[in-house]
């Protein structure tokens, strides 16, 4: 802080009303700013869930409730109960009308072209595919690497991407690989878009990651999403 | 770049913003987020407002304590109660809409260097009355919005074929994606730049003409 040491040197007679000014506003803008973090905190965390709920409806489609789950060591989820610690694997499972599981929804993060791209999918276990994908969070190019979020052509390859799983089920038969625009030939390529490769490859990649960790996993203990009543 | 300091009227400070002192069409200040957050229209006009608020919002700040700040302290202070604002915003805009707040991503923290802000602060609120001060910054803070809409809506239509979300043309329109890229951002301006120019030259050329025909008479005289 040379500033106010330089200015005690020069104008020493001051010194009182420099503190008076920085402090006294320093004070009352500290006040304003808590006072505005207090009112909008429930209401942007409202937001956060709600837009995580709608999330978890768009990429599981049938899904009309859903749950949290967590992951309880190696014996498989239990149902989240209170508040998730930061950063904790969660998954979401939907449940049609009368209860019936119908898939379930989990996180993936990937790196992206320009910072980490950040998505929910929807898994379903009778078509063992993905069958949704929303963008959480993403940082792509307006115009090019942003499709991954508008263009239909690429959505059209998550209403069912293949992520069966391979003979002693431990992970996935196939990778899910991005070819190029309109070469796909099995479900379990995705489609890339023009202009956007990079971001189209790390969608599939971070897919890719995220399935063959998750799916061999969530087969094993699917009753455990079930609901009992 | 004239301040004007001399005794104007109230709808004068106000006016001179939207046209005459428009900050970045005339000024040429805060060009960060005019290129970075122009690409549609939405983001300029929520990047707009933002901005305006925090402009209203600190030249009035500025200009009601403008007595008791020593001349030593007066930046580190504008910015201290700039950021203030800017904050308030950052958290009342996650509030409205997360999709705007994740639209608008790191540029409404960087409303604090902008350079409107502090230039309006500095050259205008910390010498002007309240109401004088809240004026200008609303008059500015229009004529940002005003330029920023400007850009975006060129580039929005130009680059998706959409204003404000609405499709504009039939589905075979081709975007032109280099308007919605920053490169765009840079040719708008430019060709903004160059329209309001040429307005102004010939709103002179005209005020002046009789005056214009006299010296061309001189120039002619001499050669």
């Amino acid at each position: 802080m040379s500033g106010p040491q330089a200015a005690v040197q020069t104008a020493a007679p001051r010194v009182w009303h420099m503190y008076r000014a920085m402090v006294g506003i320093g004070i009352l803008c500290g006040l304003l700013i808590v006072g505005v973090f207090e009112v909008t905190k429930p209401i942007i965390m409202a937001n956060k869930a709600e837009y995580l709920q709608e999330s978890i409806f768009k990429v599981l489609p049938d899904a009309r409730s859903s749950e949290t789950f967590r992951v309880d060591g190696d014996s498989g989820f239990t149902k989240l109960e209170g508040e998730a610690t930061a950063g904790e694997p969660l998954v979401y499972a939907g449940y049609d009308d009368v209860g019936h599981l119908v898939g379930l929804a989990m996180e993936a993060a990937g790196m992206g072209y320009q910072d980490v791209i950040r998505v929910l999918y929807g898994y379903s276990y009778d078509k063992d595919a993905v069958i949704g994908i929303r963008v959480l969070e993403s940082k792509e190019t307006p115009g090019l690497g942003d499709k991954i979020e508008t263009d239909p052509a690429f959505l059209e390859n998550f209403v069912r991407l293949d992520v069966s799983l391979n003979a002693d089920a431990s992970g996935l038969a196939n990778e899910i690989v991005a070819v190029k625009t309109g070469e796909k030939q099995n479900a379990w390529e995705i489609d890339g878009i023009t202009g956007a490769t990079i971001s189209s490859v790390a969608i599939a990649n971070l897919l890719n990651k995220s399935t063959s960790f998750w799916v061999p996993r969530l087969r094993a203990k699917l009753d455990d999403f079930e609901r009992t009543e | 770049m004239s301040f004007s300091e001399n005794p104007t009227s109230g709808t004068d400070e106000f006016i001179k913003g939207l046209w005459r002192e428009n900050p970045v069409f005339v000024q040429v200040l805060g060009m960060c987020p005019v290129l970075a957050v122009s690409n549609t229209a939405r983001n300029a006009l929520a990047m707009g407002l933002a901005t305006m608020f925090v402009l209203v919002m600190s030249n009035l700040v500025v200009s009601s304590v403008r007595r008791w700040i020593p001349k030593q302290v007066r930046i580190a202070t504008f910015i201290l109660i700039i950021a203030t604002f800017v904050t308030v915003v950052d958290y009342v805009i996650a509030a409205i809409s997360l999709e705007l707040y994740r639209a608008l991503g790191a540029f409404i923290s960087l409303i604090v260097v902008n350079c409107v802000i502090l230039g309006r602060a500095e050259a205008f609120a910390s010498k002007n009355t309240i109401g004088r001060s809240v004026l200008d910054g609303l008059g500015m803070g229009v004529g940002f919005v005003f330029a920023l809409l400007c850009l975006g809506a060129v580039r929005e239509i130009f680059g998706s074929g959409t204003l404000f979300g609405v499709q504009l043309f039939h589905d075979g329109f081709q975007g032109w994606v280099m308007m919605i890229l920053p490169s765009g951002g840079f040719f708008t301006l430019a060709a903004w730049l160059l329209f309001f120019n040429w307005l102004k030259k010939r709103k002179e050329a005209r005020e002046v003409t009789p005056k214009l025909e006299l010296v061309g008479q001189a120039k002619r005289g001499v050669a």
